[in-house]
């Protein structure tokens, strides 16, 4: 097979190229121009209108975010504890389903019960149960919290590990098994290994769902339960700009960080970034 | 005898085909349709707090009511314009950025993860009247005090919702268009350059329709998500017109009782309309992809 590199468009002159990456770089300024406003009011103390940069500098927000006396320290290990219950329920109740959804034709309408509550507002249903948990007396608490968190996070990370599971080779398992492995060591030491990267970029976005959610919390929380979101809102209200950027970014940085360490783990682990 | 036999053959390979799957399929469809189910029950009286046998009333009442469907052409009117300007803009991103390395799409990722109340936050002080924007364009001269400042937050024109959708979705876009482009490859549109076809030609009639799939799907997405959003129209929108979810909030928070039943009924309303927008584009798309198969036959 003859194969020649075609001059799919001339050689872009220099100035064109640069005008090129300026302008993405220029983009991405704008892009990240929220952040830069945040950065700046979480160290500031005084900042009044005309002046485009902070008056004075401080580490008061910060002082304040990781005083006991402040709701932030117990926030911040509230959300990560329903996002990691959250996460961990989902994997336990994804995997096999995902397991099914990839391995086999399932009718049209199992796939459609698991999309509706990815694509559409959980508002109609929210109203619908919150009487339900109050009767249940689970409302204000952190397992009716979780439990809501779960409606849109376990279809997702079945979908996922669905897709995960469609380009699995199963042969892998009848082999193992026909060489004598019992099922649990098919598992351990067969599958998982194989699994495990689509099952981390699973466990991050499910993660990240329940550690962002707004809506669920404020409506079945009842303000008992008091994630970084619910806390971030009360502080919108307060209009203390100092208080509102430290604590919006100690809500950004667990996402970033996950985000990047499963980034990193799969470069390891297959050699590929998940943007491939 | 035989057939209670093979009854239960069938049942013991379905629970053995599907049985992993139940429960997961259980859990959601208990939260998820029982609470759908409730919703309904109570908002035709059948349930709930003074529930006075079957009626349709309140649904009619809606119906007819002004500021709902005023609410209904908005929430559609926000998701139908932060869609259509995502994807195109988010279209041309991609194409400006297929040139460069993967570094492009690691920065797009970055944006995913952001909660969007923080994404409120930094636009809050961004735009505000006396935010970072206003200072800018003081220092610049273009305004003599933060009452020049064109009111972007808390509009009643959702010029700040806009803004925010637009600023959360485009890199949403563009990252998934990206890596429908990569796995395209440019064989087909170099192939298309070879026989002569301008740049322009190409795209039009080589790139645009491979894309199509994948640029519906991506509209599926954001149109469903932002149309149901809450929590943007609620900080960033104005107090009046509301867009649906909020006015599902408002009068579901209301003292009266009535009013709280209207908000369950609007509720199961907003999620008709979803499902029936995303099902109608969803069919659009099935046909757009069998049409292919159709176009190969000779």
């Amino acid at each position: 097979m003859r194969r020649e590199s075609v001059p799919f468009t001339r050689v872009a002159p220099w100035r064109w190229k640069a005008l090129h990456r300026v302008g993405i770089g220029g983009l991405a300024l704008i892009g990240f121009s929220p952040f830069g406003v945040l950065g700046l009011w979480a160290f500031t103390r005084v900042w009044s209108f005309p002046d485009g940069l902070p008056q004075e500098w401080s580490f008061a927000g910060w002082q304040w975010a990781f005083d006991s006396g402040s709701q932030v320290g117990s926030g911040f290990s509230q959300s990560l504890s329903i996002a990691l219950i959250t996460t961990l329920l989902a994997l336990l109740l994804g995997i096999p389903a995902g397991r099914v959804l990839g391995r086999q034709a399932v009718p049209a309408w199992i796939r459609l019960i698991l999309l509706l509550p990815i694509i559409t507002s959980p508002l109609a249903v929210l109203m619908g149960l919150q009487g339900v948990l109050i009767r249940l007396r689970l409302e204000g608490t952190l397992l009716g919290v979780v439990l809501v968190h779960l409606i849109p996070v376990i279809p997702y990370m079945a979908l996922v590990m669905g897709s995960v599971f469609s380009r699995f080779d199963f042969g892998y398992e009848t082999q193992a098994r026909s060489l004598g492995a019992d099922p649990w060591q098919v598992w351990w030491q067969v599958t998982l290994p194989l699994v495990a990267p689509g099952m981390a970029i699973g466990a991050v976005f499910a993660f990240l769902i329940s550690w962002n959610e707004f809506l669920l919390t404020f409506f079945i929380g009842g303000g008992r339960v008091l994630t970084l979101p619910m806390l971030l809102y009360g502080l919108l209200q307060g209009g203390n700009n100092t208080l509102v950027a430290t604590v919006a970014i100690l809500s950004v940085l667990p996402g970033w960080l996950a985000l990047w360490g499963v980034s990193v783990c799969l470069e390891k682990a297959v050699g590929l970034s998940p943007a491939e | 005898m035989r057939l209670m036999n093979s009854l239960g053959g069938t049942r013991q390979v379905l629970l053995n085909r599907y049985g992993p799957l139940l429960p997961a399929l259980a859990l959601v469809g208990l939260l998820y349709g029982g609470g759908l189910l409730l919703a309904v029950a109570q908002s035709v009286g059948l349930y709930g707090l003074g529930h006075a046998g079957f009626t349709l009333q309140g649904y009619g009442e809606l119906l007819r009511d002004r500021e709902v469907i005023g609410s209904l052409g908005l929430s559609l009117g926000v998701a139908g314009l932060a869609t259509g300007l995502s994807v195109l803009f988010g279209l041309g991103l991609a194409l400006g950025l297929r040139g460069l390395g993967g570094w492009a799409i690691w920065i797009g990722q970055l944006t995913l993860p952001i909660p969007h109340l923080v994404g409120v936050a930094g636009m809050l002080l961004l735009l505000a009247p006396s935010g970072w924007l206003a200072r800018l364009a003081f220092q610049l001269g273009w305004i003599a005090s933060d009452q020049d400042f064109p009111l972007w937050v808390n509009d009643r024109g959702y010029v700040g919702v806009l803004i925010y959708w637009l600023w959360k979705e485009i890199p949403f876009a563009a990252l998934v268009i990206l890596t429908l482009l990569r796995s395209m490859g440019r064989d087909l549109e170099q192939q298309a350059r070879l026989l002569g076809a301008s740049g322009w030609q190409c795209f039009w009639a080589v790139t645009l329709p491979l894309l199509r799939p994948g640029l519906l799907a991506t509209s599926i997405l954001i149109f469903g998500f932002v149309f149901s959003s809450f929590e943007i129209p609620f900080l960033l929108g104005p107090t009046y017109p509301r867009t649906l979810p909020v006015l599902i909030y408002q009068r579901f928070t209301h003292i009266n009782l009535d009013q709280r039943q209207q908000a369950i009924a609007l509720g199961v309303i907003l999620l008709g309309v979803a499902v029936a927008v995303v099902s109608l584009a969803a069919g659009v798309l099935e046909e757009a992809g069998s049409r292919p198969k159709r176009g190969k036959q000779p």
